[in-house]
């Protein structure tokens, strides 16, 4: 059964009921999923939360479907790891990460976001499904829909890494190359769906698809043993995943399953080369200022963040900040993760445990909060931003191997 | 200057469910006045009370966005592309 009342503009709060639909018709603010909470609140406790089996699907109450979801069913259940090594050099006394770096099916939180808009658009029997992508919801949307027999059309900017590609088309998806950036794609998507009956996850399914990233939260909070981290480090490209971690959160709390969410503050990082939203905050202003991107980051190369005003004003209230790393810090940031904690992130991951780090020496995030990173991607997804040592070559002999360990172990 | 000014869905209600427009205009401020006088209330729901673009709404020419160039002051040359695309969140 679903506690879904239909749709309400975030910003003139006019109501839709459910349909396929981008924005409000009348002021073309983004639409929210509103939900009958005290419906909820009666049944969704957390017994009944914890009894059910690790996947996104057990918060299926907060979830936008009107019927059982039929792909995407392992989605979700990531680890939130304590990292004691990370925090340690960070400062950080209580550190956590959340590593969609292993989401299942393609490696990033953006399998979230595609389960729930594919089966949707199943629900709403459409012929085919796309997406405007830099990469990661490139590689999601082709799998799920793989999954669930629907053809797909993904459009990229011209400039993808070769690795996103190839993890793209192997599901058989129509792969689309746009000469421009992501702005220019995402411009292309929006007048495709307005002349073809096609779902665009993060078109015209996206009050939908959006609601996928609460999902992040839900599993903090309840890891966290049905509570708020203090602070939350969140990479920002579009500003839609840090707008719906906050939205979770509250919702939770809402429903009385975390006792409240006062000291919980948002943290907003981007890359350097494309900061619209940091800057923002910085100027103590919502009104983002488009850029053109350049920077590694191009998980995160969205110079028009459509978010980014509720982003802003989300971090600004909740008594954050934001802050942005330049790529080489990018880089040390996705060497750092992996040398502390074994986990090897995307670019996007790079950036959270750089900013976090600065947020550290600025004071912002103190050593004592329970600080929670979410670290969104795959480092294998983004091979071509790193540039390591290659391997030492040595002849099969003991004595060249203890040439390179230069003396410094005992024989046994 | 002669140019086309293509309509997204939600405001064909302005242009009985016309797509492409054309108009004479040399600036994008002088294509809203006559999008404007062509079909009342078109400015009103496309700019805000001071007359700026409103915040989910993106204008391009030829592809280009224009708060990369004069806002509503840019000028537009005979055949340009002018795109009004309310804007959409999305990402990665």
């Amino acid at each position: 059964m679903s506690f879904v009342r239909g749709l309400k503009c975030r910003e003139c709060g006019r109501a839709y009921p459910v349909e396929l639909l981008a924005g409000c018709g009348d002021c073309f603010g983004p639409l929210e999923v509103n939900y009958d909470y005290d419906g909820i609140a009666n049944v969704f406790t957390r017994d009944v939360i914890a009894s059910r089996p690790k996947s996104i699907w057990k918060y299926r109450e907060l979830l936008p479907l009107e019927s059982e979801p039929v792909i995407g069913l392992s989605t979700g259940g990531t680890p939130l790891m304590r990292a004691d090594r990370l925090g340690r050099k960070l400062g950080i006394e209580n550190l956590y990460i959340k590593n969609d770096a292993v989401s299942s099916p393609t490696l990033s939180f953006k399998d979230r976001v595609t389960a729930v808009a594919i089966n949707k658009a199943l629900e709403f029997k459409l012929e085919a499904v796309g997406c405007a992508s830099t990469g990661n919801l490139a590689n999601s949307v082709a799998a799920n829909a793989a999954a669930a027999g629907l053809p797909s059309f993904i459009l990229i900017p011209d400039n993808l890494e070769q690795s996103k590609i190839t993890a793209t088309s192997i599901y058989g998806t129509r792969l689309i190359a746009v000469k421009g950036n992501y702005d220019a794609v995402n411009r292309l998507c929006s007048q495709i769906v307005d002349r073809y009956p096609f779902g665009f996850v993060n078109v015209n399914l996206r009050p939908f698809y959006a609601e996928g990233s609460k999902t992040m939260a839900y599993e903090i909070a309840e890891q966290l043993g049905w509570r708020a981290p203090d602070a939350m480090v969140v990479p920002m490209a579009g500003g839609s995943l840090i707008a719906k971690v906050h939205k979770g959160l509250k919702e939770f709390e809402r429903i009385g399953l975390i006792k409240d969410t006062k000291r919980f503050r948002l943290y907003g990082a981007q890359a350097s080369g494309c900061n619209p939203i940091i800057d923002a905050v910085k100027r103590g202003s919502r009104d983002i200022r488009p850029v053109k991107p350049n920077t590694i980051a191009k998980s995160l190369a969205i110079g028009n963040p459509a978010d980014g005003y509720y982003a802003a004003g989300l971090i600004a209230t909740s008594g954050g900040w934001a802050e942005d790393a330049t790529d080489p810090e990018i880089v040390d940031g996705i060497q750092l993760l992996a040398e502390t904690e074994g986990v090897f992130t995307e670019t996007a991951g790079g950036v959270t445990v750089a900013v976090a780090q600065k947020l550290v020496q600025q004071g912002k995030i103190k050593p004592y909060d329970l600080t929670v990173l979410a670290i969104t991607g795959n480092g294998l997804k983004t091979l071509d931003a790193l540039r390591l040592a290659p391997p030492q070559v040595i002849e099969p002999k003991l004595a060249a191997f203890e040439d390179v360990l230069g003396g410094v172990y005992r024989v046994a | 200057m002669s140019l086309k000014v293509v309509i997204p869905t939600p405001l064909r209600k302005f242009t009985s469910g016309t797509e492409l427009v054309e108009v004479e205009a040399r600036t994008v401020q002088e294509v809203l006045d006559t999008l404007d006088s062509k079909y009342p209330g078109f400015r009103a729901s496309v700019c805000d009370e001071s007359g700026s673009l409103k915040r989910f709404i993106n204008i391009y020419i030829n592809g280009e966005d224009v708060r990369f160039l004069e806002n509503l002051s840019t000028r537009v040359n005979d055949g340009a592309e002018v795109a009004i695309v309310p804007a959409i969140s999305g990402g990665r």
